[in-house]
């Protein structure tokens, strides 16, 4: 094992799991909570479609074009608000993969196109290849995103919980949905680069539904699925490394290694009050 | 003084009209019983005076320096099959959401032990919510109501659900905070309250049926029907 480490690279990209695990366990409580799982699914596939449009415009560091278009995806699926919320998301999300594979395979420069479509679907070793930018790239949104959700926990239980006793005692509830839609769109586009756009919903949902299998207070299963997510992250990565088995889908299966055990002892054995 | 003074309030969504016509006013320490039959437009008025939705035309208006977030508010219960994980202590805790102090404070610490105490539920504080009985959950809510402020509350069906034994004991709880000096406004389809403790009235039909003290509620046409109907237990 710590041969691996003492390469930089191995380094960079448990350094990048680690936080964006932690991101994407933070957010998760709250879509899964609020029934917003299917926009993580349907910004993951936009985020696809604008990295395909950077790619073709051959700019050098895509997330400058996937960052602001997924966000404003979010933005615009918000606005399309409960009511629409689930067919706007099925039309936007398939419109981006479909929109985002065309462009590829029609002004797509690369000669190994489908191998590029896979990686940026399902994640493949481009974890491996993260540079030190990246990683500084990383942390700072990463620990921004962190610090939205210690700062902001109660406020965010309150809106979480019941939305119009909130707004009764006067919170800014669009606010907080704006920005919960936008940190959305960034752990997903950072979590592209680890786990591909295909998989990241995987890495927002199950330890948030692992978590609440067993614990029943909001404290708990936050905390808990911070636990969850970071180790499932880094057990997955360090498989991968020594499987050599691509990074994205190892570590979506130890995720769900975690959520079947879980919901398991949830059933049978004990639950924690 | 008024607290909260309505003129002709119409409320409606996306601009179709549900009651129009609506004046009343509430002082300092009244309990005032809003009926009216489903759909009528209760939950509607009381979101209105939250400012959680926006009247058609007409204004609320707050005096004796009432501020916007010193009402609590007690939601009308609706089919919660919510999966929500979330203890009884965090419940009455988002009460807190208003309170300075960062994450659990002493002091919002000390207002949620406070109102855990007066709604008599201290002991399953570490309970999950979703686990509770009907009672139990309603009484969580209105500590929390509580907890966001303590000079007027809204509350939204309290006894919605609940068998008769915890109606009279959620009743007999509202009357003490009344006694306390709250400002209570509270919608129920039972005539007990109205009856029992009430002092002021409002009826909504479409429009105002009526507004005024129970005395002349109770003598009213509406007033008498509605004690006919629920059967003036
Ligand atoms: N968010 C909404 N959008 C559109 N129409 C609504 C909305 N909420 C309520 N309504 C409509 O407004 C009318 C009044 O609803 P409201 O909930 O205020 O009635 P209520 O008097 O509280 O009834 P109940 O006794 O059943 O609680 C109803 O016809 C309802 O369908
Ligand atoms: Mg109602």
């Amino acid at each position: 094992m710590a041969y691996y480490f003492s390469y930089p690279f191995v380094r960079y990209a448990l350094a990048a799991v680690l936080l964006i695990s932690l991101c994407s366990a933070l957010l998760g409580v709250s879509l899964v909570l609020r029934r917003y799982s299917m926009i993580g699914d349907g910004l993951s596939h936009v985020a696809f479609g604008a990295m395909a449009v950077g790619v073709v415009a051959s700019v050098s560091n895509t997330m400058l074009v996937t960052m602001p278009l997924t966000i404003l995806a979010a933005v615009l699926i918000l606005r399309a608000g409960h009511k629409h919320g689930d067919s706007s998301v099925a039309v936007i999300s398939v419109s981006a993969l479909a929109v985002g594979y065309l462009l590829l395979s029609v002004f797509g420069t690369s000669a190994n196109i489908s191998g590029d479509v896979c990686s940026s679907l399902f994640g493949s070793a481009t974890i491996l290849t993260l540079s030190l930018s990246d990683v500084w790239v990383c942390i700072g949104l990463c620990a921004a995103v962190i610090l939205f959700f210690v700062l902001f926990y109660n406020k965010l239980f309150a809106v979480t919980f019941d939305e119009d006793f909130a707004r009764a005692c006067g919170v800014n509830t669009e606010l907080y949905n704006l920005a919960l839609a936008v940190i959305t769109a960034v752990v997903i586009v950072v979590a592209m680069k680890l786990v591909g756009a295909l998989l990241i919903s995987a890495l927002i949902v199950f330890p948030a539904l692992s978590a609440m299998s067993l614990f029943k207070s909001f404290f708990r299963v936050t905390v808990a699925s911070c636990i969850i997510s970071v180790v499932c992250a880094v057990a997955g990565v360090l498989i991968s490394l020594a499987a050599s088995t691509p990074v994205g889908p190892t570590v979506v299966v130890c995720d769900l290694a975690v959520f079947i055990i879980f919901n398991i002892l949830g059933k049978t054995v004990f639950t924690y009050n | 003084m008024a607290l909260i003074e309505c003129e002709n309030l119409s409320l409606g969504y996306e601009g179709h009209t549900v009651v129009e016509g609506i004046n009343f006013s509430v002082c300092e320490g009244d309990y005032l019983c809003i009926v009216g039959e489903n759909g009528s437009g209760k939950s509607t008025l009381m979101k209105t005076l939250l400012g959680i939705e926006k009247p058609i035309s007409g204004r609320v208006a707050f005096g004796g320096g009432l501020k916007k977030n010193e009402i609590g508010y007690l939601p009308q219960r609706t089919a919660q099959d919510f999966d929500f994980p979330a203890s009884v202590y965090e419940v009455v805790m988002s009460g807190c959401i208003n309170k300075s102090g960062f994450f659990r404070s002493a002091s919002k610490r000390a207002a949620v032990e406070k109102n855990l105490e007066r709604m008599g539920i201290s002991d399953i504080s570490g309970r999950c919510y979703r686990e509770l009985s009907g009672g139990q959950m309603q009484r969580t809510l209105l500590a929390r109501a509580l907890c966001a402020a303590d000079r007027v509350v809204l509350l939204d069906e309290p006894v919605a659900g609940l068998d008769p034994v915890a109606t009279n004991e959620m009743y007999e709880t509202v009357r003490s905070l009344s006694k306390e000096g709250i400002t209570v406004i509270m919608v129920t389809h039972d005539a007990l309250p109205v009856l029992n403790d009430a002092n002021t009235v409002l009826h909504l039909a479409g429009n105002q049926l009526f507004f005024g003290s129970k005395e002349d509620y109770l003598l009213s046409d509406a007033g008498r029907l509605f004690a006919g109907q629920s059967g003036g237990r």
